[in-house]
């Protein structure tokens, strides 16, 4: 059996100019017809008709086609799917260079984390992403946990944020292996400090973002990323590499 | 009656282009069928370029690496199957590299769907990953593949007149280094 690649036309053969078989039948030479050219102005409306079919029938193929491409890869059968969503659906209230304001959530180690409590001690990534068993959000974090080293080596610490309640993180999370760095909830007051940071989307599900934030508290980098792509890994190294210069 | 016909005709392009289109997402490469157009880049390490029989600089297919069987891992970074199994995957590898026989007939190579140049570099680097490695961060080969869901492999056979032919393919589960090459074995007629 032939495959067909995703986005690609559909090969002709199978699915066939629309006209093909279908109506290429009553496309009839006007010389062959009774009456030939003295109906030359039913001819005109059926080939107009003709046409319309045509470009209706072209249409509809384009856009199941191009459907196709917005498929993620990360469609798994216990992720619930999403579709395309709105790339960014919040305003930040913070700034590269402004202070990182304060937090304290509960991770799903049943331990409380603070912002503050790296103060002086570690630089600090947020990694909020938008909800668990969701295609994009399940493929993000499990990179991260293979580079602790990069981490290590630039003094940074991971925390991981959804709005997601603790049972519900706890359950995600087992799915990816042991992560090593902090998962936690931002589930009540709902979403209150992806609220602080402004990345709270209007349906109540964090954006997916990164903050760099440096050992005096102080945000070096900020990414909201289109929540349907993952941010490719380099940015965030190259974030943490500037930290030391 | 024309305006029924009219429907009709649509109606019929329509539910065909949703029935194809849903078949051409949805399905990843099958035994008996020919890999879809992939073009990858010629490694600029002299190491891999010499494991995959090629030369010069540009792109290739996969049919065109010098070998009868290729075994083709769509993997990525994030996922924590392909981290599982990776070390596996380098025992299957070595398994080929150390059979004097084999070495010069299998070929072993990764695809990593959505992952970058450098996403792919810290896979290989975190796993030391001896055979070559290539990103797809556009999802294109991934595309091309029918979105599979990683780990996926794959077993080319080629024949001698350049042709080839999907002989295996498998969504995960991969069963271990031994008893994975004995079924490339079988399936490729190797044994």
């Amino acid at each position: 059996m032939k495959s067909y690649p995703g986005g690609q036309a559909l090969p002709t053969g199978l699915c066939g100019p629309p006209g093909g078989n279908v109506i290429e039948p009553s496309i009839v030479p006007l010389s062959h017809r009774p009456g030939g050219l003295s109906q030359g102005g039913l001819e005109m409306e059926k080939r107009r008709t003709i046409s319309l079919i045509l470009a209706v029938a072209t249409l509809t193929l384009f856009v199941q086609v191009s459907s196709l491409y917005a498929i993620s890869e990360a469609f798994k059968e216990n992720i619930y799917k999403v579709g395309t969503l709105k790339p960014v659906d919040s305003v930040l209230k913070v700034k590269v260079g402004g202070r990182a304001p304060d937090f304290t959530l509960p991770s799903i180690s049943e331990e409380k984390i603070s912002l503050s409590q790296y103060r002086g001690k570690k630089n600090v990534v947020l990694s909020f992403v938008p909800a668990a068993w969701t295609p994009v959000c399940s493929d993000q974090w499990p990179g991260y946990n293979i580079v602790k080293d990069i981490f290590d080596q630039n003094d940074a610490v991971l925390l991981g944020i959804t709005v997601d309640n603790i049972p519900t993180l706890f359950a995600w999370t087992n799915q990816m292996g042991k992560l090593w760095f902090p998962v936690l909830s931002d589930f009540w007051p709902h979403g209150a400090v992806a609220q602080k940071y402004g990345v709270l989307r209007s349906n109540g599900v964090a954006e997916r973002a990164l903050f760099v934030i440096d050992k005096k508290g102080i945000l070096r980098y900020i990414n909201v990323h289109d929540i349907n792509k993952r941010p490719p890994l380099e940015g965030l190294v190259n974030a943490l590499e500037k930290l030391k210069k | 009656m024309k305006r029924i016909l009219i429907g009709f005709v649509l109606a019929v392009v329509f539910s065909l282009s949703i029935g194809l289109s849903a078949f051409a997402a949805n399905k990843p490469p099958q035994k008996g069928e020919t890999l879809p157009a992939m073009n990858l880049p010629i490694p600029k390490s002299p190491g891999e370029k010499s494991y995959l029989g090629l030369s010069g600089e540009g792109s290739f297919k996969i049919p065109q690496i010098k070998a009868k069987v290729v075994i083709i891992e769509i993997f990525s970074m994030y996922c924590p199957y392909c981290q599982k199994d990776a070390p596996g995957v380098n025992e299957l590898y070595s398994l080929i590299e150390n059979d004097p026989d084999l070495k010069k007939k299998i070929k072993l190579i990764g695809i990593g769907a959505g992952n970058s140049t450098f996403e792919v570099g810290v896979y290989k680097k975190n796993y030391t990953v001896p055979f070559p490695l290539f990103p797809d961060q556009d999802f294109t080969m991934h595309k091309a593949c029918g979105e599979v869901r990683t780990p996926y492999f794959i077993v080319v056979k080629i024949n001698e007149d350049g042709s080839h032919v999907i002989v295996h393919s498998q969504l995960g589960e991969y069963p271990g280094a031994k008893p994975f090459l004995d079924l490339v074995l079988k399936s490729a007629d190797l044994k």
